[in-house]
């Protein structure tokens, strides 16, 4: 067996002579959990632990006439059984979301989706209050559902959201970007317009460990431990202070290591507060943990936006504008994360990588009778969204002009002088070269060969389809005054303590769902300091031990954390200067930086390591004055704009003639995140999103019948790829660096969740020109391919 | 039962699940729980040699077999090739599905000691992980069918005067790419010297 490239690499990670900084290294994090001692929150067990089970609702709409919670009460396990009506004594029953809404954490007056919480039972152990919830009697009185987002607004919908003040309808919010005259103007003079409703399906990031807590109040003091499946840990400590009215100083939150997040894990949901409460209540640790279905069916859900796009462009490819109108379902309450400026998160990133003259976008949202959520799977607040509409747009318009789609898209591009660039709709991209990633990807795949093949299968009757999809991201939120969380800037700390003998400890805000944190910021400051990986220690998730910020999700770890990483780094490195002028009787600016030392200029032989000053600053040396004894500093960093990565993705399809199903080949990802900390950990995050990627396009869809019942509540239902339905990846890069990052680095971990949809559907779509197909919606199952191919809409499955 | 190489005796409901069974009456939480349909094989363990999801298998039928778990893997302070393997091809992240991915390699190895990649792929194929996309898991089980010895690890639990962990892993074929600060090789369009801003 020859190894491949990427795996002659990895070796090399370990090689003596591995990088003190950037570059290939293992990860700190493999050791426990490759020995089953990591430590997630159902692995935790608190002395007197009781364990948590919720009364999740069978309608998606109903009345609730009464809770009769005796016989459960009766059981001999059953410690508590609250329902909305105790919450209600406590000022619980409803909790802000992250978009100024409220939702209910158990159900007061109606239930407004299927899986809605009821009742919470705390038993002695997780059998029995699993058996208790089967003796809780609830009687409803069915109401008429909203199901149907485009049928939300109509005058005879029934109101969802009737315990609000005033409310008469279902409408959230309306949301626009760009300008919507000049756009009305580019497109009037046009040569092509295409227009074609594009909807990017329910779907949902299905974390392979689900949500759950374990709260822990302790009386005497009044103190909440709460360790939680929590992306966010501090924001959700301010928002517990806020929420339960315990003091913030009084509320630990803990992340531990957590089994994948994909923007599942940033909200609070009624299972965390009820915990909290039930602790309270019963004056003993309580542990709730949910179980498959009730993830899917009630936690955050991710895309549902049903697109309008239009793309204008002249006779011969050059694309003028772009408009959209879409119609968002959010569900019954709208808790949606993203920054409290942007309703639609990001979506006005849907001008993509190409030069245009206009663009404008509306965004209306609306409740239905469904789970909330909207912002996840790695969507980077609707990233994904935009640039599905503005990549399956540009095919339809090269099919519609016969030209090639890498072609097309060539012609259009940004290019590199143009950089930074405003963007129609009020975004400015940092850096981009896109020409050399496509012409990379174009030459890995072996384009023309691939058009020549697929010519001769064609006239075999052979489906083969190529796709390719050229993204921008937008990712590392943000810039503290247009971005906050619920009122909390969009800023992060952190803390760098370098002990007396030169090891450090790194304490980050932000929380590693499987990123491999704990190794690459150990590499940022190695990389600064010079001080090898092994010897730093990254502190992540206990708001006891680390400075404040707003966790991970948007691909914004690096962008943010990381900078702020890299400069308080820079802030030691300067006073190590300081204390390497006192220790070598010598003034600072007398003195060189090499990676992990001072040294006198021009002499070499006269330096200090970073050790050697550590110790000197906590030793008997007499320090410059204004110079604490100590080698510590701290930073929070509010980025000045995002960081834009970009990407060229190629994929090859096979479709059974006989069967419709469609088989990835191949696929080629070329990923450009500027400077690359860790280059194996980059391709295992993209590798990650790529099959993320398969799921959407190929498998996975939550829907719902007329009733609100939920069809995609199991991974009986919800299909999730295994290694079976992708191929293996094939990964390239360049390097274009962040101009104003501290490091030249971007976020990266969204990327293939984003790119990688849009260049699988264009590649089915591709196969399926033979039969004039233009479009069709994900997910692209046998069923629905073989719909498509018969010219019939899409099978309601 | 016995449990890596230990007889276990116990008390437990017949309708507790095994994999609870695992993790709440013994306290051995390296084996997970990722879903209620037996689709994820987050649970698996090795019943007598044969991985079974332990979400699907009540504890009393494990009655008088032998289960080994993620926590068995390591012997004798040496790391099964399968582990060294995951940690060298980088075949995991969150690390949720890494306990069943490694025993179903483990099974695998010991009837196929050289699988190729289809093999690999339907082995694991009643497994879900959400990470990696499972080109590097892959990967990682042809690096363990390439090593099938602990070999040259030096992998101890524990302080032996200088700090070993694993972190140190050194298994460098003569062709290994250079690696250099600024990255991985010379095949990104921008020279290193670009990447600083």
């Amino acid at each position: 067996m020859t190894l491949t490239p990427e795996r002659e690499a990895n070796h090399a990670a370990d090689s003596p002579d591995r990088p003190i900084g950037f570059g290939r290294i293992q990860r700190k994090e493999d050791p426990r959990f490759v020995r089953g001692r990591g430590n997630y929150v159902d692995d935790i067990v608190l002395p007197g632990m009781l364990h948590g089970a919720i009364l999740r609702s069978p309608l998606a709409h109903a009345r609730l006439v009464s809770i009769d919670t005796s016989e459960a009460l009766a059981h001999p396990k059953v410690v508590a059984v609250i329902t909305g009506k105790d919450l209600e004594a406590l000022n619980l029953a409803w909790a802000p979301t992250l978009s100024a809404d409220v939702q209910a954490v158990l159900a007061t007056d109606k239930v407004r989706f299927q899986g809605q919480e009821v009742a919470f039972v705390v038993a002695e152990d997780r059998y029995a209050a699993r058996d208790a919830l089967e003796l809780i009697e609830v009687e409803y009185e069915a109401l008429p559902p909203v199901i149907d987002a485009r049928r939300a607004l109509d005058p005879d919908a029934a109101v969802i959201r009737d315990e609000l003040p005033g409310r008469t309808d279902n409408h959230i919010f309306d949301w626009e970007a760009g300008d919507a005259a000049e756009t009305d103007a580019v497109f009037a003079r046009a040569d092509v317009v295409v227009d074609q409703e594009i909807i990017y399906p329910r779907v949902h990031p299905a974390p392979m460990e689900t949500c759950g807590a374990v709260a822990d109040f302790e009386p005497v003091e009044g103190k909440l431990t709460l360790y939680e499946t929590s992306q966010a840990p501090h924001a959700h400590r301010t928002l517990f202070a806020m929420v339960a009215g315990i003091p913030e100083h009084k509320i630990r939150v803990v992340s531990p290591d957590i089994g994948g997040g994909f923007g599942n894990k940033v909200g609070i949901y009624p299972g965390y507060i009820l915990a909290v409460v039930g602790s309270i209540v019963t004056g003993r640790p309580v542990k709730w943990v949910e179980d498959r279905s009730e993830n899917l069916m009630s936690t955050s859900f991710a895309r549902d936006y049903i697109m309008q796009g239009q793309i204008a462009a002249t006779a011969d490819g050059r694309i003028l504008g772009l408009r959209t109108n879409v119609l968002a379902d959010h569900g019954a309450f709208n808790a949606t994360a993203q920054p409290t400026k942007y309703p639609a998160g990001f979506f006005h990133i849907f001008t993509g990588s190409y030069d245009l003259e206009a663009a404008h976008c509306t965004v209306t949202g609306v409740y239905t009778n469904k789970a909330p959520g909207g912002v996840a799977y790695a969507c980077s607040f609707r990233v994904t969204e935009a640039v599905y509409l503005v990549e399956r747009l540009v095919d339809m318009l090269a099919q519609r002009l016969d030209m090639d789609p890498a072609e097309l898209r060539l012609k259009n591009f940004i290019q590199p002088e143009q950089f930074p660039y405003k963007n129609k709709t009020g975004w400015e991209y940092d850096s981009g070269n896109y020409e050399p990633a496509l012409r990379k990807a174009l030459d890995m795949v072996g384009y023309d060969e691939l058009r020549a093949e697929q010519a001769e299968k064609r006239a075999r009757g052979e489906l083969m389809g190529i796709g390719i999809s050229f993204f921008t991201e937008t990712v590392g939120a943000g810039p503290r005054k247009h971005m906050d969380i619920v009122g909390l800037g969009m800023a992060d700390g952190a803390e760098l303590r370098i002990h007396p003998t030169g090891k450090a400890v790194v304490r980050i805000s932000v929380q590693s769902q499987g990123q491999g944190h704990e190794t690459t910021f150990a590499q940022i400051v190695a990389e600064e300091l010079g001080i090898p990986p092994e010897d730093i220690d990254v502190v992540h998730g206990d708001t006891d031990q680390t400075p404040f910020g707003l966790g991970t999700y948007g691909s914004r770890s690096t962008p943010v954390s990381g900078g702020a990483v890299a400069l308080v780094s820079r802030k030691i490195r300067d006073k190590a200067r300081l204390i390497a002028a006192a220790m070598l009787e010598t003034r600072p600016e007398d003195l060189e930086w090499e990676k992990g030392r001072w040294f006198v200029k021009g002499d070499p032989s006269a330096a200090k390591t970073m050790a050697e000053i550590a110790m000197g600053a906590h030793g008997t040396i007499t320090l410059p004055d204004g110079v604490d004894g100590n080698l510590d500093a701290e930073v929070t960093y509010d980025p000045p704009n995002l960081t834009f990565p970009f990407g060229a993705y190629i994929c090859v399809v096979d479709i059974d003639p006989g069967t419709a199903r469609v088989k990835v080949r191949r696929f080629v990802a070329v990923d450009d995140c500027g400077t690359r900390i860790n280059p194996m950990i980059i391709e295992g995050q993209l590798h990650g999103g790529l099959a993320d990627g398969v799921g959407m396009a190929l498998m996975e869809i939550i829907e719902f019948d007329d009733e609100g019942n939920c069809l995609g509540g199991s991974l009986m239902d919800y299909l999730i790829p295994t290694a079976m339905e992708v191929p293996t990846w094939e990964s390239g890069h360049t390097v274009t660096p962040s101009p104003h990052h501290p490091i030249g680095a971007k976020g990266v971990g969204e990327s293939a969740t984003v790119g990688s949809p849009p260049a699988i559907v264009n590649a089915v779509v591709d196969a399926l020109a033979p039969f004039n197909v233009a479009h069709m919606d994900m997910p692209c199952t046998p069923a629905r391919v073989w719909a498509a191919m018969q010219g019939r809409a899409t099978p309601p499955i | 039962m016995n449990i890596n190489d230990t007889d276990v005796t116990g008390e437990a409901e017949p309708r507790v699940l095994l994999v609870h069974y695992l993790r709440e009456n013994l306290g051995m939480t390296g084996t997970h729980w990722g879903c209620d349909t037996t689709n994820c094989g987050a649970c698996v363990v090795l019943m007598d040699g044969e991985p079974v999801k332990s979400c699907t298998v009540l504890a009393a039928m494990a009655d008088g077999h032998s289960i080994r778990t993620v926590e068995g893997l390591e012997t004798n302070g040496r790391l099964d090739p399968v582990q060294q393997g995951f940690m060298a091809e980088h075949g995991l992240q969150c690390g949720f599905c890494t306990p069943g991915m490694m025993l179903t390699a483990r099974a695998l190895l010991d009837k196929n000691p050289a699988p190729d990649d289809g093999e690999i792929r339907e082995a694991i194929s009643g497994q879900i992980c959400r990470c990696t996309g499972y080109t590097t898991i892959v990967r990682s089980i042809q690096w363990a069918a390439e090593h099938p010895e602990p070999d040259g690890f030096g992998v101890e639990s524990g302080y032996d005067g200088e700090f070993a962990n694993d972190v140190d892993i050194r298994d460098i074929p003569e062709t290994a790419a250079n690696v250099t600060a600024a990255g991985d090789g010379a095949d990104g369009v921008t020279s290193e010297e670009d990447t600083k801003p």
